[in-house]
């Protein structure tokens, strides 16, 4: 936009006008939640009925946002330990298979979600039966993270991969020079360099892995072990007659509220991570 | 893609053993990302290949016994289902209409928000929100907005259908709402996926914007090229490459839509709006056929494979300009 005199005051309002058609839902969201509506907690004036009927629901909120909680988490921190070490070894080491390998990892892209959900769904049943590995396969929740981590790893990858050749070779030489090892140049060095690409692959896995809502639909059976998501959707089913329209905008509200910070607060070093390079071409 | 390390000199009789211990140190960092795709990617593909050739029954199905082999009779029965073909053309409808928009509006955006400023900031802020909300989160926000019963809009259906009534359009049991026609709810959801995505395209262009050169835009205005040229020959053009990415990213993940669908419309009325993976969810899981949920699955990974060769071809072809 040009900065005319006479075409600013029409493009404020053009603009502004937008920015208020995206704002708006979120907005009427957190009011409803607080309004009355005929067939909730809150029948009369307004106040926080339905986040009372959100609380008591079903094995109650706390343990649903404790669900949530435990596999973002965990999904972050497989995400992040897999590609933070896989990254530097696509970016700074040769070896055989190192491109197959690559590949591999970003076909996960091109394979539709229900595709790898119906064997997960099978081979999470076969892992609980053995000695060792059912033990951990047996945490349902584990496995749900484990499960959200391979659909982050491609993005994860390729991300950590240019975060990591983007950091100057100089750098890392001096340090091996000075006799530090791969290990000792990768924590000391790379990992603070690439600190942008970290937060841009946790904040990724982490909103994924809060909002997911297909895989533990299919992979949790008991109502004790649902993500939030999925308890917010039964909720909304199992109102028979007049729905529950005011808990549910509720339940929005806390769904919403830790993604908008994260959001917030790391927007800059999001964005930067996003225009650093990794979707240029 | 050679770093600076491997290219320093090292004594010709080290060099070897450098590079053996440069090597092993590689596929130690590898090693987790190797267990993790094999194990939940590589090992999974194969055995949905070999569910899809057998019975494989929800509630008896296991690894080891998978059930008898049924092996044409398994594909046979995905185009046989009366719902696999309206899935499909559903589906393709669907994605053409949610990429058009996506893209264009994403587009429009991105021009909007080119030049920064606090203004474009807080514009590019609002804009994105959006996007840092779930698909679930989203999809019952907007059930919510789009119910008649607290919806903001409610007084808009109350007018339509008082109008409606008198018009002798509407009746009792054929009321207006968001979702309630198979038009309605496909228009409804689309609307529902613009406003949760078009920010994420937004930057995708915006990037792509952004690395044009600004003497390009110089030499067109010293060439007294309108806005409209300039936009025609050189933004274009030149965005080919950022345009070709949200296209393959909007068109695979709206052939792969499923919460919004599930959420909204539950496949509804009368499963004019089920998509190919509300499909694989429902043979699946709801009718424990997973079989041939295995089947269409199959089906939907060999049509995106061909789809996506066909789009990166594109996308090469675009690059190379």
């Amino acid at each position: 936009m040009r900065s005319g005199g006479l075409s600013r005051t029409p493009g404020y309002v053009l603009t502004g006008g937008l920015a208020i058609l995206f704002l708006f839902p979120i907005i009427w969201s957190a009011v409803a939640s607080v309004s009355p509506s005929a067939g909730s907690n809150q029948v009369f004036g307004y106040g926080f009925g339905n986040y009372v009927t959100l609380v008591d629901f079903g094995a109650g909120l706390p343990t649903y946002v404790w669900n949530s909680a435990v596999v973002s988490i965990l999904t972050v921190t497989f995400v992040l330990a897999t590609s933070l070490i896989g990254g530097y070894a696509f970016a700074k080491f040769s070896f055989p298979g190192k491109n197959i390998l690559f590949l591999t990892t970003l076909a996960i892209l091109m394979v539709p979600y229900a595709t790898l959900l119906i064997p997960l769904y099978l081979m999470h049943n076969f892992a609980r039966t053995l000695p060792v590995i059912g033990q951990i396969a047996s945490m349902n929740l584990v496995w749900l993270a484990l499960v959200l981590g391979v659909f982050q790893l491609p993005f994860a990858t390729f991300m950590m991969r240019i975060s990591f050749e983007s950091v100057p070779g100089e750098l890392e030489e001096a340090a091996l020079v000075d006799g530090s090892g791969s290990f000792g140049v990768f924590r000391r060095i790379l990992l603070p360099s690439v600190r942008p690409g970290i937060i841009t692959v946790g904040l990724f896995a982490f909103l994924a892995a809060w909002n997911e809502f297909l895989a533990p639909l299919i992979l949790i059976n008991s109502s004790t072990e649902q993500p939030l998501p999925l308890a917010l959707v039964n909720l909304r089913q199992q109102t028979m007659g007049a729905v529950d329209f005011g808990s549910t905008e509720a339940g929005v509200v806390v769904m919403a509220i830790p993604c908008l910070i994260l959001f917030l607060l790391l927007q800059r070093h999001y964005v930067q991570g996003f225009m650093s390079g990794a979707i240029k071409g | 893609m050679t770093s600076a390390v491997q290219a320093r000199d090292v004594p010709a009789g080290r060099r070897l053993s450098w590079r053996r211990s440069r090597q092993l140190s590689g596929y130690l960092f590898v090693l987790p990302t190797l267990a993790y795709v094999a194990f939940f990617f590589v090992i999974p593909i194969v055995l949905v290949a070999w569910m899809s050739a057998h019975v494989c029954q929800l509630l008896t199905c296991t690894i080891s016994n998978a059930g008898a082999l049924n092996l044409p009779d398994n594909y046979g029965s995905v185009t046989d289902s009366d719902l696999f073909w309206p899935a499909v053309r559903f589906t393709i409808v669907y994605t053409v209409l949610a990429t058009t928009l996506l893209v264009g509006i994403g587009l429009g955006l991105a021009l909007l928000v080119q030049t920064p400023g606090r203004w474009v900031g807080f514009l590019r802020t609002s804009f994105l929100i959006p996007c840092a909300l779930g698909l679930t989160t989203a999809s019952l926000l907007f059930w919510g907005v789009y119910s008649g019963a607290i919806g903001p809009f409610g007084f808009v259906l109350d007018w339509l259908n008082s109008v409606g009534t008198q018009l002798g359009l509407v009746t009792q049991t054929s009321q207006v709402s968001f979702l309630g026609s198979p038009n309605t709810a496909l228009v409804s959801t689309t609307v529902l996926v613009v406003w949760k995505f078009a920010g994420f395209y937004m930057i995708i262009l915006l990037v792509g914007l952004q690395s044009i050169p600004r003497e390009m835009y110089e030499a067109a205005a010293i060439d007294g090229a309108t806005r409209w040229q300039t936009f025609r020959r050189i933004t274009l053009p030149l965005l080919r490459p950022s345009i070709a990415l949200s296209l393959i990213l909007c068109i695979t993940g709206s052939l792969l839509a499923f919460d919004q669908f599930y959420i909204l419309t539950k496949g509804g009325p009368d499963n004019t709006t089920v998509t190919v993976v509300q499909l694989i969810y429902r043979e699946a899981f709801t009718l424990g056929k997973m079989g041939i949920g295995a089947a269409v699955s199959i089906f939907v990974l060999v049509g995106l494979l061909v789809l996506n060769a066909v789009q990166f071809r594109g996308l090469r072809g675009s690059a190379a300009d």
